[in-house]
């Protein structure tokens, strides 16, 4: 039971010959009904149905919901994304403020299973719902956009122009999430060393901007930006890199730049 | 790290197109970009689906090898880690072939017997 069929050598779309009966050359996801007595050397009276469907099928249909209830609402929405460590929660706490009296913020704050990062952001003049991603199948590591949707109702949307949406600290699950968003934000920091974009293709291939973080710790690390900058541009040519330092504020221009013309 | 949510979506998916009757065995795509740990999305198959309707049920994956095109030097390289360059001369302007397949393909359902279930 359960045996995989593992290819390494680009065959794995091919059908296994006993599997052959003529029932997969529908491509259209209907249902393939056919009468029972219409598997000739089938063994045991088993029907293929084909399915053709997206695994995460069920989710981009939600965020594509998402997607549209936020558009209606006029709100922009970024979804962010990193490594835990990399300064998610310390980029939004300054960019709430700095965006006050020009852009109204909300927050969508994924933890697994705490409100630390939730705490941390209140009173800044967003308003802040914390998604706990531990409701799902118990701890995910990643937004899907079930939470997402659940976080939506939990704010008032008629009062937000920009949705920030703080994915959980993870460079592998939640680029393979949509959840609706607009744009994927991803901050990197230096102190994660320069092969990250190699390492994690995905996630870097996924973002739109990419926020180089705490560059005010360069002259204490043997971190070379541009072989960093190298890297980034094999996996993503495309993505807008923003060199900042969070706990400084240097650099936070370009960001708050590039947040409002989402 | 997300295999679990994914053999979630995985049983929805089947679920709702054998319409009530039993599933013996379910057959996914996945392109090795798609970062699957097969052992990981076999256990927590298993997790999954335990004292549920589809306890028992194979799920059978075809891994697609990923596969880049060099766009300077025109070979293809079958990559055996996620880094994107080119095996014959390194370079890193390639286009991702094949790899980031991602799809429940065809489930095998038991005859009529359990039919009408709901």
């Amino acid at each position: 039971m359960g045996r995989f069929h593992h290819h390494t050598d680009g065959d794995g779309h091919q059908d296994h010959g006993h599997h052959d009966h003529g029932h997969h050359d529908r491509t259209d996801g209907e249902h393939d009904h056919h009468g029972l007595g219409d598997h000739s050397g089938y063994e045991t009276g088993t029907e293929r149905i084909m399915v053709l469907e997206q695994i995460l099928g069920e989710n981009d249909r939600i965020a594509a919901a998402n997607r549209a209830e936020l558009a209606a609402s006029g709100i922009r929405s970024v979804n962010l994304m990193s490594s835990p460590g990399a300064g998610k929660t310390t980029l939004l706490a300054k960019t709430i403020p700095a965006l006050a009296g020009r852009l109204r913020v909300g927050v969508l704050e994924g933890d697994i299973a705490t409100s630390l990062d939730a705490d941390e952001l209140a009173g800044l003049g967003a308003q802040v719902a914390l998604v706990n991603t531990s409701a799902g199948f118990g701890g995910e590591c990643h937004l899907d956009a079930v939470m997402v949707r659940a976080g939506l109702d939990r704010l008032v949307l008629a009062d937000i122009d920009l949705l920030l949406i703080e994915n959980v600290g993870n460079l592998v699950c939640p680029a393979e999430f949509d959840v609706g968003q607009d744009r994927r934000a991803m901050v990197y920091a230096i102190t994660e060393g320069e092969d990250k974009p190699l390492k994690y293709p995905v996630m870097f291939r996924a973002a739109d901007v990419v926020v180089v973080n705490k560059l005010d710790l360069l002259p204490h690390l043997r971190f070379d930006l541009d072989e960093f900058h190298r890297n980034l541009t094999e996996v993503n040519p495309e993505a807008t890199v923003v060199e900042l330092s969070a706990e400084t504020g240097e650099g936070l221009d370009r960001w708050l730049h590039w947040l409002q013309s989402v | 790290m997300h295999e679990l949510s994914l053999c979630g979506a995985i049983a929805e998916t089947a679920l709702e197109h054998a319409a009530g009757r039993p599933i013996e065995r379910i057959r996914l795509r996945i392109g090795h970009f798609r970062q699957v740990v097969p052992e990981t999305l076999q256990f927590c198959w298993e997790v999954r689906v335990d004292g549920t309707a589809l306890e028992g049920c194979a799920l059978d994956v075809d891994y697609v090898a990923a596969q880049v095109s060099c766009n300077g030097c025109r070979s293809t390289t079958t990559l055996e880690h996620p880094l994107l360059l080119c095996g014959s001369c390194g370079g890193a302007d390639v286009t991702m072939t094949s790899g980031d397949e991602f799809l429940i393909e065809s489930i095998e359902v038991g005859s009529a017997r359990a039919k009408q279930v709901r």
